[in-house]
């Protein structure tokens, strides 16, 4: 999948391609240390460990992920699955990537339901609720890097009006994602 | 309408996973109204406990659906509520990745795909901006925050370090 990558020198890597196994392995080391949300997790051990996808490859795929409907980390797992290893590879990418959340978040819940308030609890999930937003933001500055120094120069434009619209003007996400698609879509088109 | 608890998780997740478009998170003011102002399954504090919780737990975001089924209707609940929140989307996301891989070389597929990326990395942006303005609520947290970006960004370390001395922070009540 490295058609659009046809216009420029490719980058320097080793083609790698997981097995099945390898597929549950990452997918399932992902899930459980994926502390507020997966992406940057699953970029982390996708493109920067184990060099299945460059960052170009990555953002694509997630993009398709978060075009189709459905929780987005899902989608990918999905969508990168099938990619390397077809149905059994969804299959195993998936259970992955919720089979060991699903367990914790469970018995989380059963304390909870037992323990209810315990106010340190409170203090400790607002520190990591910081630092996970500080990993998302870093994860965001290394996918956008490329983006505002080549490619189609409207790139930047359509990411600065998505963020506008949807963080400062509080603009429903999917009115947003309807309006700019086509857009930026067209844009591509007539670019090349 | 069915009276059975299962089958209102069912329906509600259902419809949801196919609106969410950006994300789980992107569904949480619905899944809000459903549980607390419509079915009255929980308080509006229980409900931010629920996210709380899911944000501490490992895993995609999604996973707060299986705490409101098993809140809702136990082990039973739960799995209903993640079943009907992923599978109809996956099952989806899956065709539809066939058939985008048989395309690869057309000029709208390579116009599609160029295109749909900077909207996406703008929403995740906007998602990474909407979470650090709800966590950093005093000077402690904004430095988390900024800390763990600059590491993440800069070192290829594990973040988790960095999510421990964040929680220790909060056991001495700092944040």
């Amino acid at each position: 999948m490295a058609d659009s990558s046809a216009n420029r020198p490719a980058p320097p890597r080793v083609p790698t391609q997981p097995t099945l196994l390898e597929l549950l392995a990452a997918f399932t080391q992902v899930s459980v240390a994926a502390f507020g949300g997966a992406l940057p997790w699953s970029r982390r051990m996708i493109v920067e460990r184990k060099r299945w996808m460059t960052n170009d490859e990555f953002n694509e795929t997630f993009a398709l992920s978060q075009f189709l409907p459905g929780p987005n980390t899902i989608n990918f797992s999905v969508v990168f699955g099938s990619r390397f290893g077809g149905a059994a590879g969804a299959a195993v990418a998936l259970l992955g990537l919720v089979g060991p959340p699903l367990v914790i978040v469970i018995i989380l819940g059963a304390l909870y339901e037992r323990y209810g308030d315990i106010e340190t609890l409170g203090h400790i999930l607002a520190g990591i609720a910081a630092a996970a937003a500080g990993l998302l933001v870093a994860s965001v500055a290394k996918m956008a890097a490329p983006l505002f120094t080549r490619r189609w120069n409207a790139a930047p434009l359509i990411a600065i009006l998505a963020f506008v619209g949807v963080a400062l003007m509080h603009w429903p996400l999917p009115y947003m994602f309807l309006a700019l698609s086509p857009l930026s879509i067209a844009l591509a088109w007539f670019k090349r | 309408m069915n009276d059975n608890p299962l089958w209102t998780l069912f329906s509600l997740f259902a419809v949801l996973s196919l609106m969410a478009v950006g994300g789980a998170n992107a569904a949480i003011p619905e899944m809000h109204r459903v549980a607390v102002d419509v079915m009255h399954w929980m308080s509006d504090k229980q409900f931010a406990d629920m996210f709380a919780i899911s944000q501490l737990s490992p895993g995609p975001n999604v996973i707060i659906v299986a705490l409101i089924g098993y809140h809702v209707a136990g082990l039973a609940g739960a799995s209903v509520a993640i079943g009907a929140m992923v599978v109809p989307t996956c099952v989806m996301a899956y065709f539809v990745a066939r058939t985008w891989d048989r395309f690869k070389d057309a000029r709208w597929r390579i116009a599609v795909q160029a295109g749909l990326v900077p909207v996406s990395l703008g929403l995740i942006a906007a998602s990474a901006f909407v979470l650090a303005r709800a966590a950093d609520h005093n000077v402690y947290a904004a430095v988390i925050t900024l800390a763990t970006a600059a590491t993440a960004y800069f070192t290829r370390a594990n973040p988790l370090w960095i999510f421990a001395a964040a929680g220790l922070l909060g056991v001495a009540r700092l944040v």
